[in-house]
């Protein structure tokens, strides 16, 4: 049988235990919507590709203008120091060889996904959707991916094959 | 014989080539250690008479706020990759050959920074949870920081931290040149869990991205798997909030795990049910194999160990005794064992590890060492609890090849070298890296 004081300890108790069972709630209910511009990310099934298209022959003129300054005149060749080059690279013969578009991703949605959210270096997240899609048609006809009238969009894009696409080994596929 | 003399005796007995002492000299036996600094002669003249140094007679400087190193410490800082701010990445390394113990001091702390430092107003800061998840939720660093917390040590370090030993030849430099991009630390944060406990997960979500609030969005994918076992949103470093080189106001903490996967300034996270192959996951931290294969998902740092003390930059003056201590530390767990060897891998004996040993943190290991004054090289070997070991170089190389010429010291040609590394030292005490 319980006495006065037992029983309001075991109330006090059961209240506490309920209160560390609840998460804390403290976050604010959001909606896709209310997140949709940060939410830039971009899957190989096209899945988050925006609406909108873009050319080789109108990327060309992007690149030109927005991407040359650092990447190099066709992006061979890189002319500032942290640039990569993005077209050519030769075979993976070393270890140490250079990554590029042509020879190394295994997807074309990387190559829009990050133009989109981190070019160019100096003003990211300007270039409009067609811009976007037309860099990423001039690099891959550059690298001989695409032909170079292709048009690439939200359908086109991840379907383009990438010439080094099967050549992955993933390392430890226990921890996936 | 006494036992303390019996022990004494032992203990000053070389257990391996080239005058390495059995590591119970070091442990909790006081006579022991006395003996194998005294007992087999004192060399060199007599001390000074001592005298007062001025400020033994005057008062001090002022008590600051936030204290700051001694001026005769100025030298101990990180080496920077990039100090004028080029558009492009920036890396500052930690000067292991400098500093001892396990912890890294926060102004210390290795940092890589792609696109510069974010100047993060934590009131403005918000962390959005969404994708495959029951209700989509947002919080700002004060409601985080009501939550439940958990600290724990943890090492960070870059996949491409040690890319110099890729080199076909060795490369004369430092602990801190060569392994600066790794670090260890006392995170304090909020599990991952217990925020997705809260937004609930949708059965199809397998991976999260990871998004930073830098201006490169950096964002990184990660299996959903890591999220449930000991990711953590964290908040403090070392007791203080995070410093801005590594994430302020908050970072994606997973322990072991690749340090550009802990994603600074995070600001979102989406669960998916498949990688999104993202820049830094699909090109730079894949791994071009010798055969042109490439290695995906990496993730983990393996198990790994370096000498720091004594190491390049440092040299000995004279024979004598000396401790040889190092850094070994596993994303698989604790670090089980440490071997060092004074004949390059010739032979080996143990090393004693510091107390405590947490797993995926940096474990400090000592080995005293009596030097006779002639060539000796140095390495070590660390093995984890789950049983894996250090590659030695010949085994490293076969399976992950070298550079066909020496490549910059600053390059990073490969990724995720986790094989030994030596240290020669010739007859005047100077300090060469070496293969061996």
């Amino acid at each position: 049988m319980f006495t006065r004081s037992g029983l309001a300890f075991a109330l006090v108790f059961a209240a506490a235990c309920g209160a560390r069972a609840e998460p804390p709630g403290l976050g604010k209910p959001s909606t896709e919507a209310d997140i949709a511009a940060w939410d830039i990310s971009i899957m190989p099934d096209g899945a988050g590709l925006p609406p909108g298209r873009g050319a080789p022959a109108e990327g060309a003129r992007v690149y030109a203008e927005k991407c040359a300054a650092c990447h190099g005149e066709n992006g061979v060749k890189p002319v500032a120091p942290g640039a990569g080059p993005l077209v050519g690279g030769g075979k993976l013969d070393r270890i140490e060889a250079v990554k590029t578009i042509g020879n190394f991703y295994g997807h074309a949605t990387t190559v829009f996904d990050f133009i989109r959210r981190a070019m160019p270096f100096n003003e990211p997240r300007t270039l409009t959707n067609d811009e976007a899609y037309a860099v990423t048609a001039y690099l891959l006809a550059a690298n001989k991916i695409i032909g170079e009238n292709d048009v690439m969009d939200a359908q086109s894009l991840p379907k383009v094959k990438m010439p080094n696409r099967d050549n992955f080994i993933i390392r430890f596929l226990d921890r996936i | 014989m006494t036992a303390n003399g019996r022990l004494r005796g032992r203990s000053l007995e070389p257990v391996a080539g080239n005058g390495l002492i059995d590591r119970r000299a070091l442990i909790g036996r006081g006579i022991a250690f006395a003996g194998a600094m005294t007992g087999v002669g004192v060399t060199g003249a007599a001390a000074e008479p001592l005298t007062d140094a001025p400020w033994s007679r005057e008062m001090g400087a002022v008590t600051p706020a936030l204290q700051t190193p001694s001026r005769f410490e100025k030298h101990v800082v990180r080496t920077l990759s990039n100090p004028d701010n080029e558009f492009r990445n920036s890396h500052a390394r930690t000067p292991h050959h400098l500093l001892n113990g396990t912890v890294t001091p926060n102004s210390l702390h290795f940092s890589i920074n792609h696109s510069g430092l974010p100047d993060i107003d934590p009131d403005r800061h918000r962390l959005a949870i969404h994708g495959l998840v029951k209700q989509p939720m947002v919080y700002t660093v004060e409601a985080l920081s009501r939550y439940p917390m958990v600290s724990r040590m943890a090492f960070l370090e870059c996949g491409g931290n040690s890319a110099p030993m890729f080199s076909n030849e060795p490369l004369q430099a430092s602990a801190q040149a060569l392994h600066g991009l790794v670090s260890c630390a006392e995170w304090t944060g909020v599990k991952l869990s217990t925020l997705l406990e809260e937004t609930g997960v949708d059965p199809a979500a397998k991976w999260f991205i990871a998004e930073g609030a830098d201006s490169h969005a950096l964002s990184r994918s990660v299996p959903l798997k890591k999220g449930f076992d000991d990711a953590m949103i964290a908040l403090y470093q070392n007791g203080e909030r995070l410093m801005p080189g590594n994430g302020y106001p908050m970072r994606l903490l997973l322990p072991g795990y690749e340090g550009n996967m802990n994603v600074k300034f995070l600001r979102r996270i989406k669960l998916v049910d498949a990688p999104a192959m993202s820049m830094y996951e699909a090109r730079t931290y894949s791994q071009i194999l010798p055969d042109g294969k490439a290695y995906r998902f990496y993730f983990l740092q393996e198990v790994k160990s370096f000498i720091t003390h004594p190491s390049f930059g440092h040299s000995l003056k004279g024979p004598g005794f000396y401790e040889i201590s190092g850094i070994a530390y596993s994303g698989a767990g604790r670090i089980a064992k440490v071997m060092v060897s004074a004949d390059g891998g010739k032979s080996y004996a143990e090393a004693a590890l510091q107390a405590p040993v947490l797993p995926k943190a940096f474990t400090r290991f000592r080995m005293p060492w009596r030097w006779d004054g002639q060539p000796v090289v140095l390495q070590s070997r660390a093995w984890d609890e789950g049983g894996n070991v250090q590659p030695t170089r010949a085994e490293f190389v076969a399976l992950r090849g070298e550079t066909k010429a020496p490549p910059p010291l600053l390059g990073f040609p490969n990724q995720h070298y986790n094989s030994l590394t030596s240290w020669a030292i010739d007859a005047n005490g100077g300090v060469k890296h070496v293969y061996a």
